[in-house]
Parts: structure tokens; C-alpha cells; sequence
């Protein structure tokens, strides 16, 4: 019988649906305690320096304020780096908060107030008093572009003679393109609260993608082996931003330590731009092809900032070795170190911003070889990843252009750029591939079934609103054929079995597939204690001789008999299986990677430059589909990411201070509802034995990925004008 | 537990009268503190959200008298004597308020924080009436932020929902 079968594939509602509703579901500063305490944090002004003396007596003499907590009061902590390395750490040596007297960026942590009341730590938090030493910054990434370090993590090895095919080429392109830094705001401020425990031991409620991950974290700064347990059930958006523990926590433990006390650390909204941060970047391309526009030479290189402590490298260029047939490639990757905060990954770390500098490229060079944008990419498509020489376990990116153009009406579209127009609204049409990797990590899962025949399976995950408890509900339903209201899935408690970082769309291939094989063990424990009753049906019976559907186990030869699960264990007490499961070797042999093709229409006010995307259809191959509703979600999701990137998302420094200039939601454009247009997503079919065992290769990251191309490509196509530098907001097109 | 500022003279905390989603409450305030961290911190409804404090995100939005607003820009005492709904206040002895349900039907949010106050707003902008073609609806959503980006699905789950809320002037 097919373990994947109903529900997997159902467009179900959310199982956590109505708890979001109804104001239900917690998030982690949504958890309290009667004497709970409140922690505001106290902010560097100073981008380099050295703290020369805190002043906080005003705030200490408040009726109320029990602690200001500084480097030089804190409880120990851990030196070395390693204790602070945690699962998404960079290279180098991680930031560690109140750790001493050194000023490293602005916005720097240095102090903690604690109060009774929030109100009350906040109105401390202003009186307390940081004089400085100041140290000269660097903090324009233009500024340093000659110091540029290789990244720790060089790109893939260059190919066949670059320099050569490129001087050759009939056709080429070469420019540069710029993106600015950008910063997750998941809807939720980052916070933590911490209930210290009667035993000392520390229960954590936090806004993370990785309990464990934040477990570990704190059990090795803190010495505190054995003694912590973080929660997370909910978590308000993080988008990368929950990928590391953020400072808020390891300060809330501070003061809990230090205080025997329960204590809550929310974030404001100015300070959630006070750690990471997708990265600025400049970077290069150079396209040589022949006259049809068959790539014959590619070099990609790209230039990225980073903190003086950390370097932080993320796959940029990679993907322009590997998503067109070309033999002649040169990737090149490097970092430059400024005084600011370790970048951090973001919604598609590198691919968001390195494949809208190579889809653009290719969008200049369709019409420098006069070629159809669609065209092109179908000219110079490749069944190989280039970087490794291995086929794709699938691809069907061909369809996704297909369905997608088809859908849109490309075929409509005039080549010339300037050729629609509407009164005085310029109308284009641009397109752009998207491509992402299919990632499995280890993980388990543990499934329980109890003597009323209610199955819980559990595994220490998140759900930062990608539908982690739907689809996990999904498939262990399949796989045991039970409805969906008899399944309980639990995660973000790191006393379950072990999870990876919810991140890199990998969560329904390793997490999905660890659930999935529990549930086939206890299918083996099912039919076996059906087995203990004497005179049983299934003696003798091999799984391969059972199913299970509705509620029941059934031979599928006669008798046909038929065992509600639920006597089996009234029978047998509850059952319960965990597993561990591994990437699989077959995955060696072969690339894996989810694709995309966009297309995006947008109106150009000609007089105010004004840009509006109009239609999106984005079309992607990402394997099964576990539920087409939340993974369409995800993907109209990765859509408005995509749209943001393109027109609205930049903050903006002061390179004179050193600081974020606008750091507040009503400076930094988010999109809103009146700048999203009807974004049609459609999943093509795809097969794949290879990835893993359920066949799907996850969603989180692939909707955003070339919407920013299409959307510059869309722009030039109405416009006549190429914006080579994100975002492109009115006066670039002025 | 003292909440007192030191500041001299700082004011005593007063009593308001509110009517909580459909419940008589009368309450002791600080004359600082917001209509959100009323509900949030000293009444444990953290249905509403915070998602910036500033009047910048709509993710505290709440109904008085009928009307939304944002609560974080309203202090508790200049609620005194008014109807206050929250999301925790939509659902009847029946069941999920037609926009709850159909927010679900919809699938019109991901992490779910910004969720309470878009539907909240989007009862808000029932009772209001002035919306009527999409993009209408689109630029009166448009204070209510989602960074998860589930705005169509919003659009859609509002459209189903409002003919049947429309002109009722409820807010429950
Ligand atoms: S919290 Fe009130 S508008 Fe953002
Ligand atoms: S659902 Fe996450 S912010 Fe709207």
C-alpha cells in the first residue's frame, strides 16, 4: 500500500489554524508568571569603542528596578569561542554579549535593566548612562572594497578557460549590480522568557528555529549541562532570524541567574536591526555567448560585508555555475570586514540576492543577442549541475517554463522594451529563473500510539508559520491511515527527538521523512502485537501482506480481516517507535535542487516612476507536495519577499555614525497589502526516487528566488531602463 | 509591587470602566500605559500583538466601540467608559466569527502574529462600509503589515467573509 497516499497531497487546512484565529497560540513573550521580572536592553551609540563607565544609578534608584546588569556585574559565562558556536554560527569568533568593555558595532547590547514592570525597565533603561571611548569605523562596504578577503568557503572550482571563451564570445554582456542590506522583522519582536525553576534549572520560552540549537547554546555558556529546556510551539515569522540564539536570550539567563528569578527579554522593534541582517553586496557578470545566446563564457563575482568577528559566507555565486550549460566558468567569492553586526542567513541566504545579479544579466544579454528572455533560457538549459558534473535527481524546470509562460500569456509579450502602454502607465514584461538546493539533514521522530488509538508523533522542529504541523500531521496520517483529527504532532520542545535548524527548506525532507519512517516502524509493532493473540489472522503476515486504512490494519489476501487499530492496542497497551533517519547514499550520485520560472508583470507610472507589479505567476518544480495550500502560501510568500526585495526592502546607514537610519517599520518599506497584486503559484509534477523517500524537497526559500530579477527585467522591459542597483525605487527610474 | 515612577508628583494610577469583550471590568491603570500593554501584560489576553509599538504595523489592532485602532497608540485611560473587542472577543457560544473562519477556509496567514489584528481590522472595515471594489480593500488592509506575506490569501478569505458581515455593524 502507498504510505504516501490521502492526506499527503490534500490542500488541508492548518491544524493550528484555529488556535492562530482566536489569539490562542503563544508566542515566547506571551508566557508569564506571577512576579515575573522584565528586561530592557541598553543600546550602544557608538559604532567602535571601548565602554569607559555605565552610570546607572538614576535607573537604580527607581522603586522597582532590581538589576542593571552590565559586563561587569554579569555572572560568568564561558570565554573561549567554541561554547558560543552554535548550529548556524560563521567562521570566526561569535559575538558574546556583556562579555567585556569592547564596543564593536552600534547597537551593541551593553546593558540589561530589570524591573517589575516593562514600563518601568523601559523608563530605567533611558536613565542609564554609557560614556565612551571612540575608536574610527568603517562601516560603507564601497569603502573597502580593495581590502576583500577570500570567504572561508570558497565557491566552486573554476571550469575551462574563462578568460579566453569570454574574449571570444561574439555576444557579451557585462555589468554590475548592487543590493542593499536588509533585515528579517518577522511580525514577532525577538524575546525570550525565562522561568528559573525551583531545582535552578532553566525553562525557556523562545523565539527560535532551533530549540535545541539554543538549548546547547546556553547549556555550554552558561556550564548548565542537563538543566535547561527551551519551548517554542509558536513563532511569529523569523525567516533566518531565529536560525542563531539571538542576544536577548543568553541576557534574560543572565539576569535569571543572577536574580534566582523569572525574567522576560522582548525586543523593541528598533532593536530587531541590532543583530543580523541579509548582507549588502556588489557583484559582477560577465556573459559571453554566441550569436543564437548559448552561453559560452560566465564568470560571477561577488563581494559581500561582514563583521570583524565573524566571517560570514553564504552560497552567492554558486548558483551561477550550475543552473545554465556553460563550459568556461569563474566564480569568485569574497568578504570584507566592517564595523557592524555578523550578517546572518535570510529567506534564501545568497541565492535571493547572487541568482537576481545572474538573472539579470541573462535578461541583458536576451537582448544583447536579440533572443527571446524565455528563449534563452530554454537555448542554455542544462540537465547537469555544473559545479559537481552530476545529473539532477529531477528537474523539471522545462515544465515550470512551460506551464508558467502559458499561464501568464508570454507569448504575447513584444520583445522591444516600451512597446505596452496604458495612458501614462509604461507596462513590461520580465521573467527570471529561481532555483534553490533540496537539503536533507538527520533527524528523528518519535510516534506513539496510545491504548485509544490517538497517535502522537513528535520531533524537536518549529513551525515559523511554514505548516510544519500540518504537513508532519499529513504524512504520519498517511503513513498509519488514520484521519487527521486522531494525529497529534508536537514540536519546539527540545526534550523531543532530535530536529535540525528549521531553515534551508529542508524540514519536510529530513523531519518529514524521519516522521514518516517512524510511523513505518510502528506499523511493524502494530501487525506484531496483533500477532500475540492466539489464532490471529495476521500469524504468519508480513507488512507487506497489511494495510492501513481507516483506522484499521487489513490482510490484503483472505480472510481480509480487518483490526481497528485502536483493539490492537486496547490489546496491547500503547505502542510507540523512534527513529533516526540519515540523507541517504543514493543522494551522493546526483545533484539535487528545487527550480522555478517567474513572471511578472509591472506598471510604470511614466511621469512619477512610479513602480507597481501588476500579475505574477510563478511556476515550481519542488517535488511532492505534501499540502498544495500552505506550500502555495509559502510560495505567494516567498512572491512578496521577492516584490520587497525588488522595490521597497533597504536600511539604510549612516556611515558618519555608523548606524541604521531607519530602523522602524514606517521607514523600512515592508510590502503592504495595497502592493501585492494576484500572485498565481503553480507546482508543477515532479518525480523524485532520489531526495529522499517521501519525494519532496520543500518550499521555504524557492518562491522568493528570481522574483527580484523578473521584477528589474519587468521594469526594463516597460521603462527601456536597466536598474542595476536594489531597490528600484522611483528616482533611479526619474 | 510598585509601579511608581519617582518623579515628583507623578500621577496616581486611575480606575476605568471597560466593557472587555462583552464583560463589565473595572480596572486600575497607570496613566502610561497603553490600551495594548493593558490587555497584554496586566490581563493576560496576548491575543493582541505587538509588532512595533509605534502605530506602524497594525498587528495590535483592536475594535472600540465598533471602530479599529490601534491599540498601542491609545493609552488604557482614554478608553474609560468604551466597548473594547478583541480577537479573543469574536467567537461566539457557536463557534469562530464568520472572518475567523474564513481567515482559516483561506489559509490567510503562516505564522499567525499578525493574524488577530488583520481580522480584528478586517471586522473593523465591515462595519466601516467604505470598501467596495478590490483595490479598495487592498489600500483600507493596507495599515495591517504581514511579513510572512499572506496578503492574497487575506484578500480572498475578507472578500468571502464581508457579505455577510457587511451593514451588520457589530463587531462580534
Ligand atoms: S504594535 Fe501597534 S501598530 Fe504595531
Ligand atoms: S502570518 Fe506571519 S506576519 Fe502575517
Amino acid at each position: 500500500m502507498n504510505t504516501l497516499a490521502a492526506p499527503v497531497g490534500q490542500p488541508l487546512a492548518r491544524v493550528d489554524g484555529p488556535l492562530k484565529v482566536t489569539g490562542q497560540a503563544r508566542y515566547a513573550a506571551e508566557f508569564g508568571a506571577p512576579g515575573l521580572l522584565h528586561g530592557v536592553v541598553v543600546c550602544s551609540r557608538i559604532a567602535r569603542g571601548q565602554v569607559l563607565r555605565i552610570d546607572a544609578r538614576e535607573a537604580e534608584a527607581l522603586d522597582g528596578v532590581v538589576l542593571v546588569l552590565t559586563h561587569e556585574n554579569r555572572p560568568p559565562v564561558a570565554s573561549y569561542d567554541k561554547p558560543y558556536q552554535d548550529d548556524d554560527a560563521a567562521d570566526g569568533s561569535p559575538f558574546r554579549p556583556l562579555f567585556n568593555d569592547r564596543v564593536l558595532y552600534s547597537g551593541q547590547p551593553l546593558a540589561l535593566v530589570v524591573a517589575e514592570t516593562r514600563e518601568l525597565a523601559r523608563h530605567a533603561a533611558s536613565l542609564v548612562r554609557i560614556e565612551y571611548r571612540q575608536e574610527p569605523h568603517q562601516t560603507d562596504l564601497l569603502a573597502v572594497r580593495e581590502q576583500a578577503h577570500e570567504a572561508p568557503e570558497p565557491p566552486p572550482a573554476p571550469r575551462g578557460d574563462f578568460a579566453g571563451a569570454f574574449a571570444a564570445a561574439p555576444v557579451r554582456v557585462e555589468c554590475e549590480y548592487q543590493t542593499p542590506v536588509e533585515h528579517h522583522n518577522p511580525m514577532e519582536t525577538h524575546a525570550s522568557t525565562v522561568f528559573y525553576q525551583a531545582d535552578g534549572g532553566l525553562l525557556v520560552h523562545d523565539k527560535t528555529q532551533g530549540v535545541q540549537n539554543c538549548q546547547r547554546y546556553l547549556e555550554q555558556v552558561f556550564g548548565l549541562q542537563g538543566r535547561i529546556r527551551v519551548l517554542a510551539p509558536f513563532v511569529g515569522g523569523a525567516f533566518g532570524s531565529g536560525l542563531r540564539p539571538q542576544y536577548q536570550l543568553p541576557l534574560a539567563v543572565m539576569a535569571a541567574l543572577k536574580l534566582q528569578r523569572s525574567v522576560r527579554v522582548e525586543l523593541s522593534r528598533q532593536q530587531m536591526f541590532t543583530f543580523g541582517y541579509r548582507p549588502r553586496s556588489l557583484q559582477r557578470l560577465r556573459l559571453g555567448a554566441d550569436r543564437d545566446g548559448r552561453l559560452q563564457a560566465l564568470a560571477h563575482q561577488a563581494l559581500g560585508q561582514t563583521s570583524r568577528f565573524e566571517d560570514f559566507t553564504e552560497h552567492e555565486v554558486d548558483w551561477s555555475g550550475m543552473l545554465y550549460a556553460c563550459d568556461n566558468v569563474q566564480l569568485g567569492y569574497r568578504l570584507a570586514a566592517l564595523d557592524v553586526y555578523t550578517p546572518l542567513d535570510m529567506r534564501a541566504p545568497g541565492a535571493a540576492i547572487g541568482v537576481f545579479a545572474l538573472e539579470c544579466a541573462m535578461d541583458e544579454l536576451a537582448y544583447a543577442a536579440s533572443v527571446d528572455p524565455l528563449e534563452l533560457r530554454l537555448r542554455n538549459y542544462s540537465e547537469v549541475n555544473g559545479n559537481q558534473g552530476k545529473r539532477y535527481s529531477s528537474k523539471e524546470l522545462r515544465a515550470c517554463y512551460v506551464q508558467g509562460a502559458e499561464r501568464f500569456g508570454w507569448a504575447q509579450r513584444p520583445q522591444a522594451p516600451r512597446s505596452l502602454r496604458e495612458g501614462n502607465q509604461l507596462i513590461g514584461m520580465g521573467m527570471a529563473t529561481g532555483v534553490w538546493e533540496a537539503l536533507q539533514m538527520p533527524a528523528s521522530a518519535r510516534a506513539c500510539i496510545d491504548a485509544d488509538g490517538r497517535l502522537q508523533v513528535s520531533s524537536a522542529t518549529a513551525d515559523i508559520g511554514t505548516g510544519t504541523y500540518t504537513a508532519m500531521t499529513q504524512i504520519a496520517a498517511a503513513a498509519l491511515g488514520l484521519p487527521m483529527e486522531a494525529v497529534e504532532f508536537r514540536l519546539g520542545d527540545s526534550n523531543l527527538p532530535q530536529a535540525p535548524l528549521e531553515g534551508g527548506s529542508a524540514t519536510v525532507s529530513s523531519v518529514g521523512s524521519a516522521v514518516h519512517q517512524a510511523c513505518l516502524a510502528l506499523r511493524q509493532k502494530l501487525l506484531d502485537a496483533a500477532q500475540q493473540s492466539p489464532a490471529s489472522p495476521f500469524t504468519g503476515a508480513s507488512l507487506d501482506d497489511v494495510a492501513f486504512a481507516n483506522g484499521s490494519m487489513r490482510l490484503k489476501r483472505p480472510p481480509y480481516t480487518a483490526l481497528a487499530l485502536e483493539r490492537i492496542v486496547g490489546v496491547s497497551g500503547a505502542l510507540e517507535a523512534e527513529v533516526r533517519v540519515e540523507p541517504g547514499e543514493q543522494r551522493k550520485n546526483w545533484a539535487t535542487a528545487t527550480h522555478s520560472a517567474v513572471f511578472v508583470e509591472v506598471r510604470v507610472d511614466e511621469e512619477l516612476g512610479t513602480v507597481k507589479v501588476s500579475r505574477v505567476v510563478s511556476a515550481v518544480a519542488a517535488g511532492r507536495v505534501v499540502n498544495p495550500q500552505t506550500a502555495g502560501n509559502q510560495i505567494v510568500g516567498g512572491v512578496v519577499w521577492g516584490i520587497g526585495q525588488a522595490l521597497h526592502e533597504e536600511t539604510l546607514i549612516d556611515h558618519r555614525l555608523g548606524r541604521y537610519m531607519n530602523h522602524n517599520l514606517a521607514e523600512y518599506h515592508l510590502p503592504v497589502q495595497a502592493d501585492i497584486p494576484s500572485i498565481e503559484a503553480i507546482f508543477v509534477e515532479e518525480h523524485d526516487s532520489v531526495v529522499n523517500a517521501l519525494g519532496s524537497k520543500g518550499v521555504g526559500e524557492i518562491g522568493i528566488v528570481g522574483v527580484a530579477a523578473a521584477v528589474a527585467n519587468a521594469v526594463y522591459h516597460a521603462t527601456g531602463k536597466r536598474v542595476r542597483e536594489l531597490p528600484i525605487t522611483l528616482d533611479k527610474l526619474l | 509591587m510598585s509601579q511608581n515612577l519617582p518623579a515628583a508628583g507623578a500621577p496616581a494610577a486611575c480606575r476605568i470602566l471597560l466593557e472587555l469583550n462583552g464583560e463589565r471590568r473595572e480596572l486600575e491603570v497607570q496613566p502610561w500605559t497603553t490600551l495594548l500593554d493593558l490587555l497584554r501584560d496586566q490581563l493576560g489576553l496576548s491575543g493582541t500583538k505587538k509588532g512595533c509599538d509605534h502605530g506602524q504595523c497594525g498587528a495590535c489592532t483592536v475594535l472600540v466601540d465598533g471602530r479599529r485602532i490601534n491599540s498601542c497608540l491609545s493609552l488604557a485611560v482614554m478608553q474609560d467608559g468604551a466597548k473594547v473587542t478583541t480577537v479573543e472577543g469574536l467567537a461566539g457560544a457557536d463557534g469562530l466569527h464568520p472572518m475567523q473562519a474564513a481567515f482559516v477556509r483561506h489559509d490567510a496567514f503562516q505564522c499567525g502574529y499578525c493574524t488577530p489584528g488583520q481580522i480584528c481590522s478586517a471586522v473593523g472595515l465591515a462595519n466601516e462600509n467604505r470598501a467596495h471594489t478590490r483595490d479598495e480593500l487592498r489600500e483600507q488592509m493596507s495599515g495591517n503589515l504581514c511579513r510572512c506575506g499572506a496578503y492574497p490569501n487575506i484578500l480572498a478569505a475578507i472578500e468571502d467573509a464581508l457579505p455577510t458581515l457587511r451593514g451588520q455593524g457589530g463587531d462580534a
